[in-house]
């Protein structure tokens, strides 16, 4: 059993994740079946309270939440215009007060869904907190990776792109490394955390180097919304310097994998073939997200159900 | 004729360089004597054995809110809060609504003052109209209103021909410019110290080099000019450094540091606490370490609280958004005993540090038991423990770091004028 909450990779025990990942691969196969649906959760609420825009997470949560029979609600003050006098702690409270069985969380500031998580009865799942951490999405990445591998232990990852501002960056090199598995960094020096050796992890700032021999690339979208100018002067340059295409990933392991949270830019971060096929592997990360985070929600909110009950 | 003898107490001038056990006779608010055994018929007497009897501490940097925003603080509650901190008198930044730019709004903070305040009260006056860093403040009118020194604090002045041309002009009064040194360019949005700490919380970092650069630019623009520095809340390896050098060179500059910069380091973040949020930020061990012999070794002269109210409401929101600012005057003693209790500094010369030499820099009374000085004088326990309940303190807000916590040192009594304004046992005295 993990933790009440999930709010960092950072605080999860390698035993911790390895249960996730072995719950995660037996719910892999409910999403499979003509009817996607288990009582596991019956009776159970919980709610997506996202305070930043999303789609994909969002929607991931909520389906994993259906396939497990939960009542999900979708609570996202920042499309509610009475909400902005409101503080976060008062959303939170107000929606602990009917008593939900988990509370995922997203923001755009690090550090909100702990801050939360500090004054709830109920369990907090972080969906992802400014440039902290993303908890599940690394755990759904390092489930894509065994499938493709068979294991974790002695590979070599690298991350690719704006790791200072991402929080898949920070989650999946703990993870990685919790797992055993070796983390390489790369990107312009502008985009590179200021001291890399606090997450052990060795920073490239060229890609050949960060992709020479390994088995796992995963490229990073770019935010050029928000860092155009401060972090890199254009797009064009940054395609050119670190987006993948086939020719740059001969540097990898033949056989290795490319990664990708999405949305892609496509021709920026990866090439437009290298998006759709093989060795890219970014469905799968998309599927494995439903799965991964039914095992969050059946271990964190199900916790009184009998065991095995979702097989 | 009043008379109060505080007896058996060890006292601690640091004005005369004397520390050990004497009576203080004071007459009508002024000290009359400071000698061993006096025995005046009539003559109140406090009992002073087993504690420290000290000038009342002078903080030259706190933030009263008033006017405009009292239901963070105002004079009545941050004056006693002061005084339950062991602090006679403050000296309060300009940064009000409407900021204290203009003769009449210092008329104003001087009068409610009289009215409400437990503790004396010096209003620092903006060095620019507004804050904004673009034109100079009426500084005569306002040294005649009773403005003690010039900052823009809380706000960097950008413009380097600005800061020149504020240096140069306040020697005409002969009062500190006090700067906060940031250069906000390059803290660009960051909220803690960048460092391993900013790479694990994933918040912005704010680097060490943004203070560096201002402290450093300041320091030869008050070369340049002759004036007056007094450089705030140094929490900087980096600009202990710069100042270091720059009085060598005999450059016109004093410094101050905080509690919470020589007793706290960015590792308090982890919680995402947002009581642990201030500018300039809390930083590495190194920085703090710095700042700690800088201070002990008199690269920086003062301890300065930069008690900065915010309500519960402000700071219970996320980290980016949260105002920077953490309470410090009823905790500041207590916390600075640490430097005493690792055998740092001196009692005597820790003192100095938190009276003596803020009144030279500010050039006002106090600091001092000299015959004939004003009997602002504190009472302290340096080995008392007590838990320090923010919501139980004087100030009208909350956001301490050190909330719930047990600390070593109290103040056992604050005395202004030869008055008993506050007592452990009783409170603030003042109505």
């Amino acid at each position: 059993m993990i933790g009440r909450d999930l709010l960092s990779i950072e605080d999860l025990e390698r035993e911790e994740i390895q249960k996730i990942l072995e719950t995660a691969e037996k719910m892999c196969e409910i999403g499979r079946r003509d009817v996607k649906k288990v009582p596991t959760l019956r009776g159970r609420t919980i709610i997506n309270l996202f305070f930043e825009p999303s789609t994909r997470t969002l929607s991931s949560f909520e389906i994993a939440g259906k396939r497990l029979s939960a009542d999900v609600i979708n609570f996202s003050p920042e499309n509610s215009s009475l909400s902005k006098a409101e503080s976060i702690l008062d959303t939170a409270k107000t929606l602990d007060a009917m008593d939900p069985d988990a509370v995922i969380v997203r923001h755009a500031v690090a550090g909100v869904p702990k801050r939360i998580a500090d004054v709830l009865k109920a369990p907090v799942v972080n969906a992802g907190d400014g440039a902290h951490e993303h908890p599940t999405q690394a755990l759904l990445d390092m489930l894509t990776v065994y499938q493709e591998k068979g294991q974790l232990e002695g590979l070599t990852v690298a991350i690719i792109g704006d790791i200072t501002h991402s929080r898949v960056a920070r989650s999946n090199i703990h993870g990685f490394r919790k797992m055993g598995a070796e983390v390489r960094i790369a990107g312009p020096p502008t985009m590179l955390p200021p001291n890399p050796e606090v997450l052990g992890v060795k920073a490239c700032t060229t890609l050949r180097e960060a992709l020479d021999g390994v088995d796992v690339v995963m490229a990073l979208r770019i935010q050029n919304e928000r860092f155009r100018g401060a972090c890199f002067p254009s797009i064009r340059e940054y395609a050119a310097t670190f987006g993948l295409d086939r020719a740059k990933l001969r540097y990898a392991k033949d056989d290795a994998i490319v990664m990708h949270p999405g949305p892609v830019n496509r021709g920026v971060e990866l090439a437009h073939d290298l998006t759709d096929h093989r060795p890219s592997v970014i469905l799968d990360q998309v599927r494995n997200g439903v799965a991964l985070r039914m095992a969050v929600l059946y271990l964190i909110a199900g916790h009184q159900s009998e065991a095995g009950r979702f097989a | 004729m009043s008379r109060v003898i505080i007896s058996g107490g060890r006292v601690l001038d640091p004005s005369r360089d004397f520390d050990g056990e004497a009576d203080v006779l004071i007459e009508d608010g002024r000290i009359e004597a400071v000698e061993a055994g006096i025995e005046v018929r009539g003559a109140e007497r406090i009992d002073a054995s087993g504690t420290w009897v000290a000038p009342a501490f002078i903080d030259m940097h706190c933030h009263l809110r008033e006017p405009g925003q009292e239901y963070k603080e105002d004079l009545a509650s941050g004056s006693r809060a002061a005084v339950a901190g062991g602090f006679s008198a403050v000296a309060c930044m300009a940064n009000t609504d409407p900021v204290n730019d203009d003769p009449s709004v210092t008329d104003y903070i001087l009068a409610r003052a009289r009215e409400h305040a437990a503790a004396k009260i010096y209003p620092i006056a903006a060095a620019t109209r507004g804050l904004l860093g673009e034109v100079m403040t009426e500084m005569s009118a306002l040294r005649d209103a009773g403005a003690v020194a010039f900052s823009d604090d809380g706000k960097t002045i950008m413009d380097s021909g600005v800061m020149r041309s504020v240096l140069e002009y306040s020697k005409m009064v002969d009062a500190s410019v006090i700067v906060h040194a940031e250069d906000l360019c390059l803290v660009r949005g960051g909220v803690v110290n960048e460092g391993p700490i900013s790479t694990r919380l994933g918040l912005p970092g704010n680097p060490s080099t943004a203070e560096d650069i201002h402290v450093a630019r300041d320091l030869r623009l008050a070369a340049l000019t002759g004036a007056r520095l007094h450089v705030a809340h140094v929490s900087s390896a980096g600009a202990v450094d710069l100042i270091r050098r720059a009085r060598e060179e005999g450059v016109r500059v004093t410094a101050e540091v905080t509690p919470h910069h020589l007793c706290l380091t960015d590792e308090a973040a982890m919680g995402y606490d947002t009581n642990t949020k201030m500018a300039p930020p809390l930083r590495s061990a190194v920085d703090r370490e710095a700042c700690r012999r800088g201070l002990c070794e008199g690269v920086i002269d003062v301890i300065a609280t930069d008690h900065a109210p915010h309500a519960v409401h402000e700071k219970e929101v996320d980290f980016i958004e949260a105002p920077p600012g953490i309470l410090g005057l009823e905790t500041a003693f207590p916390v600075v005993m640490d430097l005493v209790r690792k055998d740092e500094i001196s009692p005597l010369e820790l003192m100095r540090r938190l009276s003596t030499r803020v009144a030279e820099i500010l050039r006002v009374p106090g600091g001092t038991l000299a015959k004939g000085a004003p009997a602002d004088i504190v009472l302290l326990d340096p080995e008392r423990r007590w838990v320090y309940d923010a919501a139980k303190g004087y100030s009208k807000s909350r956001n301490s770091p050190w909330d719930g916590q047990e600390m070593i040192g109290r103040v056992i009594a604050t005395l202004v004028d030869g008055a008993v304004v506050y007592h452990s046992d009783r409170g603030v005295l003042v109505h």
